[in-house]
């Protein structure tokens, strides 16, 4: 075969050049964007669960209107509640971020017999997780809060919107959005290395 | 040339999966010496390793002992960045099911082994479009796999395999999920690669209609190499073989 091209591994093997970030944003785009239905799914499992957070930490901004031990325990309640509301947040996007790493096992293991170095799969993911958390959550926020805020638009409801009702709102939204996208990233990450990590074989074989 | 003169050799190649109390040796000391341009088909049964010494070649899979030569290169010796580069410039891999990227398009899918080699966006498209002129499929560039036959998904991969120029291809049933027809028209196209672009072959299969095309067949059988066959001795055998594929 002389017009066979020697392949330069011979003798010194040489190494895989690692991507610029851009072309992991391009990809990742792209893959959020044909699989808009998939994508909103999972989307709409971080939305819900930060929704249910909103909406009772927003709760607390209006005035209460018991007082002394009354008061007492409806602010213990609400912490609770808060609490729980973030439990119930955490296992929702949990479950929705492995799902959406399961179920392209198949596209990883074929990325990396193309030559996908784990990083850039691991990239991919974080940037499409990050975008899904960072809407998610935004949108999940405002539900969360329009929905405890649309009962005081009537009557003398209004009258507790107040200013530091608004600014208050402020910091929670930023809150909800910040803990929406840690728990995606964190529910992510580490789904995502261990996948970019398996043999080829191993993630090709997965029937999912 | 004589140390170049093979493109992959096996030695003593050894496979076993665990589950749990049983365990399976998929493959039993397998030795083999491919050549550089070759055709060559791995027969067997389903369950004879086949699929499983296509993952050890292609570094998709690492065995429990012996070792695979690329172009002379000791793969176990190869880390992380290294075996990337391999899989990316010196083997193309073809797959039963395609295994295409469904949220890409023809083009996107044959492009994307350029972009993990660094090439250019414009220099990915031409080559690209190149291949998958190739394969016959330059009025299919924009298409989804969904959007395509079987037969032209598995051009598609094809062309992706043979994006960065590689030395080795290496598929694994690669007929498997088309029809009689199809699969037949995939092995010419194979062949004709192998002959006009000179890349070496390597097929995993039990599709009779490939023994026709090989330089040389390994027949294999409960992960051992029970026979194997030249291309003169395939030309006597052609008739025999398909009276027996026939029951
Ligand atoms: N991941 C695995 N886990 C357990 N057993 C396996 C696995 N892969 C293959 N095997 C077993 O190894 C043997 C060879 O399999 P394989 O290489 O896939 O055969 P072929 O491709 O020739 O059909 C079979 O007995 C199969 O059940
Ligand atoms: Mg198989």
């Amino acid at each position: 075969m002389s017009t066979h091209t020697v392949p330069a591994s011979v003798g010194t093997p040489e190494q895989q050049i690692t991507l610029p970030f851009s072309k992991a944003w391009e990809i990742s785009m792209k893959s959020i964007k044909i699989r808009l239905g998939r994508s909103l799914i999972t989307a709409s499992g971080i939305m819900l669960g930060i929704a249910f957070f909103s909406s009772v930490r927003t709760v607390v901004l209006f005035p209460i209107t018991q007082t002394g031990a009354a008061a007492e325990a409806a602010r213990s309640r609400h912490s609770f509640l808060a609490i729980m509301a973030l439990l119930v947040c955490f296992v929702g996007i949990m479950n929705s971020m492995l799902m959406s790493v399961t179920e392209r096992f198949r596209e990883i293991g074929t990325m990396k017999c193309l030559g996908a170095l784990d990083q850039f799969i691991v990239t991919l993911f974080i940037i499409e997780a990050g975008i899904m958390g960072l809407l998610g959550s935004m949108i999940g926020w405002f539900f969360g809060w329009l929905i405890m805020v649309i009962p005081h638009l009537f009557g003398g409801g209004a009258r507790d919107l107040t200013s530091a009702f608004f600014g208050g709102s402020a910091v929670q939204a930023v809150q909800s959005v910040l803990i929406g996208l840690f728990i995606t990233l964190i529910a992510c990450i580490p789904t995502a290395r261990s996948a970019a990590k398996m043999p080829p074989a191993a993630a090709l074989r997965s029937e999912i | 040339m004589a140390a170049n003169e093979y493109v992959v050799r096996t030695k003593g190649l050894v496979k076993e999966f665990r589950m749990g109390e049983e365990s399976v040796r998929a493959l039993n000391g397998v030795d083999l010496d491919i050549k550089r341009g070759e055709y060559l088909s791995i027969m067997g049964p389903s369950g004879s390793g086949k699929s499983t010494l296509f993952n050890a070649i292609g570094g998709l899979d690492k065995p429990d002992s012996g070792s695979v030569f690329i172009n002379d290169v000791d793969m176990a010796q190869l880390d992380a960045r290294e075996l990337a580069y391999l899989r990316c410039h010196t083997i193309g891999y073809i797959f039963q099911t395609f295994n295409l990227l469904p949220s890409m398009t023809a083009l996107e899918n044959v492009t994307l082994p350029t972009v993990f080699a660094g090439l250019t966006t414009d220099d990915g498209i031409e080559r690209g479009i190149e291949v998958l002129n190739l394969v016959g499929l330059g009025h299919r560039l924009h298409h989804r796999p969904t959007q395509l036959s079987g037969g032209q998904q598995q051009r598609v991969a094809i062309a992706r395999a043979l994006a960065n120029n590689p030395s080795i291809v290496l598929a694994d049933e690669p007929t498997g999920n088309l029809d009689l027809k199809t699969g037949e028209e995939i092995i010419a196209l194979l062949r004709e690669l192998n002959k006009k672009q000179g890349v070496t072959i390597i097929s995993a299969t039990h599709d009779y209609k490939m023994v026709d095309v090989s330089d040389r067949v390994v027949w294999i059988r409960d992960g051992k190499i029970a026979k194997i066959e030249e291309r003169a001795d395939i030309e006597l055998a052609v008739g025999a073989i398909k009276d027996e594929s026939a029951h």
